[in-house]
Parts: structure tokens; sequence; C-alpha cells
């Protein structure tokens, strides 16, 4: 890289406010593990509700739970329960990714 | 003291909670104003945000309608739910880095064209008047039942508490006193689900009692079940629904909740990205315990009323019957003239009428709890309605002073634009209050068009948006346009145009008008795609935009341009 072009982009990068190409590159990286989280938490919502309390509900009322028929448990109670923890270990798993790449806010 | 009195006393008592609180938090900025500052802590946000959502329909006629649905009624459970896991993954950090103050801000901003940001708006009012109405009428209907008011009295004085606190304390007052009414709401709610939890499974948590066994040692659940097929009910843990509609409804509800405008802005009044994103996790903790329970009111509500009604001697009902019999809400015809109630599913030997709204307004009776519950319950409705009205309010005023106003008219002072918002609010309330005085008769009929709407317009707009760089104006117009036509035709068709033709052999994919905003929304995506791959990328400086928002630092408050 040539020094005028490297020259230009600090430049660009002060006046635009923009990340710099290094910062760039840990941003596809930062925006990479966000995107592998998102896909992961939202299979286990589609599985927990779409899944268990609808397309396998009646495989699954053959099981008990208590007094509950499983798939009929998903439906009304247990699939609520999972989408609060799932929000949950999504804002621990951010707050932790935002540390690492140096995102995070003051 | 009697029920008529505790029920004026706590509902008197909650409305000066929340005039106090208004006059303590009146807006000075049209910051303030729309987005309480932007300094509302993850905590009270989520309190917000829950009494925000919550409204009328949840707190007063969603248990019944899953005691008459049983299974069925899941739908709403997870899909009322399940859209807060879209919202906190897909949209709240996102849209609060954005940093402004309405949806249609980020659709102009982003799709840089005030087409686009117009076809937001309308979406948006939309949207907002669909709901307010069925507010405003829920504020009357609980005003003439327990204060023996006449409905159109309920709705004035409704307007005036409103009135008094969106008016003056915009988004500000609104915040606050929507904690003071989860707080009532939550309590009103759960006190009666408690004591008839105990009663009738011995168990306290009402999410356990659902599970638990009745006094013969036999699990609720399988007691129900087996009663309601002897009655010739389909089996209240067995659905009707085809896979299929239960799926496309279930998606068309999440989606549209995370595409509902008023709850979307609730999030833009949090300090920071992270606060966005733990808001909406305490937002969801709190409406959980609503919805939770309220499968359990359900279950044990018309359990309650099969075994106390069904083959019993007429004049030995129980005495809650007989009060509730006043209010039409339930009606005994003996057809038979056997002096007894036959509780069936044939509706020519049925006697026995039961609206769905008595399993939570009548609950304390069920309960045998003390008249001040009951006093309870009529507060935590009214809190339930107000709250969601104010926030709908909220959005249309916004729309008008701000989205389409100051588009057109950007030189505005602040101070003008303050007072048009006010204006603008104050209309919307009084409008508002027309609809629930003079209900337009398909009120229940829209606010599938609501959820539909709101998941085949903003939601994959707004998703393409943030998680695409190529997504450009062109797409974004054509796809909205698509959704919204195609939603709305086939709800036209189905519920105004041919009703008789309303059910599943005609329904498209067997899918029903409740849920096809889910197919409007895969339509919108689709349409959105293929026309921005034909069309010029959009300008570099909104896919640098489009870069920003993804990363948190740096997210000030909102501001205004």
């Amino acid at each position: 890289m040539d020094a005028f072009a490297s020259f230009k982009k600090v430049l660009f990068y002060q006046l635009k406010l923009q990340p710099m190409p290094a910062q760039n590159e840990k941003m596809k990286a930062y925006w990479r593990k966000n995107l592998q989280t998102l896909f992961v938490l939202l299979i286990v919502w589609f599985v927990v509700s779409f899944g268990c309390g609808i397309l396998f509900v009646n495989e699954l009322n053959e099981i008990r739970l208590g007094g509950y028929k499983l798939g009929f448990w998903f439906a009304q109670q247990g699939s609520i329960f999972v989408f609060v923890i799932l929000i949950f270990v999504y804002v621990v798993r951010m707050n932790r990714l935002d540390r690492e790449f140096d995102v995070d806010e003051e | 003291m009697e029920i008529l009195t505790w029920t004026y006393l706590l509902v008197g008592l909650s409305f000066a909670l929340y005039i106090g609180i208004a006059i303590w938090t009146r807006a000075g900025s049209t910051q303030e104003f729309y987005i309480a500052g932007g300094g509302v802590s993850p905590l009270a946000n989520g309190m917000a945000t829950a009494a925000d959502w919550m409204s009328a329909a949840s707190f007063i006629s969603m248990a019944g309608i899953i005691s008459f649905a049983g299974y069925d009624g899941s739908v709403y459970l997870m899909g009322w739910t399940g859209g807060y896991v879209l919202l906190a993954l897909l949209l709240a950090p996102y849209l609060r880095k954005f940093g402004k103050f309405t949806v249609p801000d980020f659709v102009g901003d982003r799709y840089y064209s005030n087409t686009a940001k117009v076809v937001a708006v309308i979406c948006a009012l939309f949207i907002s008047f669909t709901y307010v109405a069925g507010q405003m009428r829920g504020v009357g209907i609980v005003f003439s039942r327990y204060l023996e008011v006449p409905i159109e009295w309920g709705v004035v004085i409704g307007m005036c508490i409103v009135f008094f606190y969106a008016v003056l304390g915009g988004m500000k007052g609104i915040t606050y006193t929507q904690v003071a009414q989860y707080c009532v709401l939550i309590f009103a709610y759960m006190v009666p689900a408690i004591f008839i939890s105990m009663q009738l499974t011995g168990n306290p948590i009402p999410q356990l009692g659902l599970g638990g066994t009745v006094a013969d040692g036999t699990p609720l659940l399988d007691k129900l079940d087996g009663v309601m097929t002897e009655l010739g009910f389909a089996a209240y843990t067995s659905g009707r629904k085809s896979i299929t509609d239960m799926f496309m409804i279930t998606l068309a509800l999440m989606v549209g909740t995370a595409g509902l405008p008023h709850v979307i802005v609730r999030f833009f009044t949090v300090p920071r990205v992270k606060d966005a994103r733990l808001s909406a996790g305490y937002a969801l903790v709190f409406i959980a315990i609503l919805y939770t329970t309220a499968p359990a009111i359900a279950a044990f509500g018309i359990y309650n009323a099969i075994e106390t009604t069904s083959e019993k001697n007429i004049s030995e009902l129980p005495e809650w019957i007989s009060t509730w019999q006043k209010t039409d809400l339930i009606s005994v015809d003996d057809k038979n003239g056997d002096g007894k109630v036959q509780y069936v599913a044939d509706p020519a030997i049925n006697e026995l009428t039961i609206d769905r709204d008595i399993m939570v307004l009548a609950s304390p009776e069920i309960a045998n709890l003390p008249n001040w519950v009951v006093g309870l319950v009529a507060a935590g409705a009214m809190a339930a309605a107000l709250s969601t009205a104010a926030g709908l309010l909220l959005v249309i005023s916004t729309s008008v002073s701000r989205d389409l106003f100051k588009t057109f008219r950007p030189d505005i002072s602040d101070k003008k634009e303050l007072r048009i918002a006010r204006i603008a609010a104050a209309g919307a309330v009084l409008l508002a209050g027309y609809f629930g005085i003079h209900p337009p008769g398909f009120v229940a009929q829209v606010v599938a068009f609501a959820f539909g709407l709101a998941a085949a317009s903003f939601f994959p707009v707004i998703i393409m948006g943030i998680f695409s760089t190529r997504i450009n104006r062109e797409g974004a117009i054509s796809g909205m346009i698509t959704g919204l036509v195609f939603t709305i035709g086939y709800i036209v068709f189905f519920k105004f145009i041919s009703p008789e033709t309303n059910s599943a052999e005609y329904w498209w994919f067997g899918v029903s008008p409740e849920g096809i905003g889910s197919i409007g929304m895969i339509l919108n995506f689709l349409v959105c795609g293929i026309v921005s791959h034909l069309t010029p990328a959009p300008p570099q400086e909104v896919q640098d935009m489009v870069e920003e928002i993804r990363i948190p630092r740096g997210a000030g408050k909102a501001q205004d341009h």
C-alpha cells in the first residue's frame, strides 16, 4: 500500500468517521459472530414454538410432564419460558462480544 | 364495604396516581414528548413496554378465549410472546443505534425516500387507529360493568384521563404512568389466579397448578379433557385448527408483534444499545408472568364453570352466576324444563351460554374472594386498557407532527412542533373516543388486520434494511405495497365481501385471514429482494449508515437530525 493511499484512508477516516480498513476486517468478524449467535438462538426459538408446540405436538403429547402432556406444555408454557431465557442468553453473549471486539458503549 | 364502593375507591386511587405522575413528568421538549428524553432505565422501560403491550383484550378476554379454544388458544400465547425474541434479536438494538424517533423515520432515511416514509406513516396510522378504537371500547365496557355508568360515560371518563397524561406528558408521562399501570394490572391479575389455583389444585403457583391434580387425584387437564368430551366438545388439550393454520397464525402474530410501531418506539427511550437488548428481556419477563398465568385461569375457569353448573339444579347455582346474569355475560335457559342446567356442545339442547370475558371478570367471585379483589380487577382492567391506548395515541400524534408535518416543513421550531404534537394527540383522543362510543361493527374483525399489516408491511422492510446493504428504495416500496395490498385484499375478501366462504375449504393453502399476514410477509421479502437486485444499489452513504447501525459504540441519545 503506497503512502498516498494510506494517507487517503486516514483522511477519509478522520473526515467521515468511518472504520479504517484493519478496523473493517474486525467489524466483519464481529458481524459474522453476531449472525452466528442469532442463527443458533433463532433455531431454538423455532424448535420450541413451531416444532414442539405445533408440528410435533401430537408425538410429544405421548410423553407426560407431571399433569401436563408435554406438547401441550410447550405450546402454553414451555415455549414462553424458553423465549425469556433466549433473550437473556443473547444479552450476555452480545455484551461479551461487544467487549471482545471493543465496540461496547461507555 | 360493598363491591361498588371498593371499585370506586380503587379505580379512583389508581387514576389519582396516574394523574399525579403525569403532572410530575410533564414534557418540555419534543425529545421528551417523543422518546421521554432517551433516559429511561431498561427495567422501567421493560415494565412500560409490558403495560403498553398488554391491552384490554389481553387482560379481560385472552383467558376466556383459551377456555373455549383449549389447545388452539396457544397461537395467542406463543404468537404474542415469541415476537419479543424477534424484536430483541433482530430489531430493537439496531433501531436504537439508528437513533431517531419513529419507525417511519428509519424507513425514510434507510430508503432515502419520502414516498417510502409516507407509506410507512399510513401503515402506522392504520394499525394504531384500529387498535386504539378497541381499547377505548374496553375502557367503556369496564366502566359500565363495574361502576354501573353507561358505556358512553365510561368512554368519556377514559378519554379525559388519557388526554391528561398523553397530551401533557407525551412519552415521558406515558412511560412512568405505564410503569405504575403494569404494577396495578399484574397484581390484579395474579391475586385471583393464585387463590383459584390453591382451591382447585392445592398449589399456589398457577403455572404449576395447571399441571397439578384436582381433589380426586386425577390431573386437572385429564379431568377437563374427559368432562369436555363427555359433553360433546373437543378435548381441551387437542386442537381443531389444522397444523398449517396454527403455524401461519402463530407466525403472523409473532412477526406482527415485532412490527407494531407502538412497541418498537419504546426501545428508542433507553440510553444505550445494550439497554435496548436488556430492556426487551425485562419486557418479556413481565409479559410472561401474565401470559403463563392466562392458560391456568382459562382451564380453571372452564373447569369451575362446568363443575358448578352442569346437571345442577337451577335454584342451587352459585351466587356469582346470578350476579353476572344481570350483565348478560352468562345466561341460563331451561329449554327442556327439567330444572337442571345442561351444558353441551349441541346448540339445540345447550342451556348455558357463557361470555368469554367472564373467566377473568368473575374470577374473584368464583374463588369467593373478598369484595376489594373485585375492585382490584376493575382497576387492573382499566390500567391495561389505558396504558395501551396512551401508547397508541402517542404513535398517532408523532406520526402526524413529525413524520408528516415536519417532513414537509423541516424548518418549524421545536416549540411549534411540540404544540402540533399535542394538538394531534388531542385530536387522536377525540377520534378514538368517538370510535369507542360508536364502534364500527368490524372492531373485532380488524384486529387481524393490525397484526397482518404490521407483519406484511413493516417487519420485512426493517429487517432487510438492517441485515442487507443491497436492498434499495425501489425494493422497499414495492415490497411494502405488495405485502399490504395482498394482505388487505385477502382479509377484506373473506371478512367483508364474501364472509360466507370464510372457511378452510376456500382458504388459499388452508390459511385463515388471521394467518395470512405470514404469506404477505413472505411476498414482501421476495418482491423486495428481487426488485432491489434489478435496480441500482443504494447510495454509498446509506450503505455506510447500515454498517454503522450494526455496531453498538457511538449510540448517543436519539437525535433530531
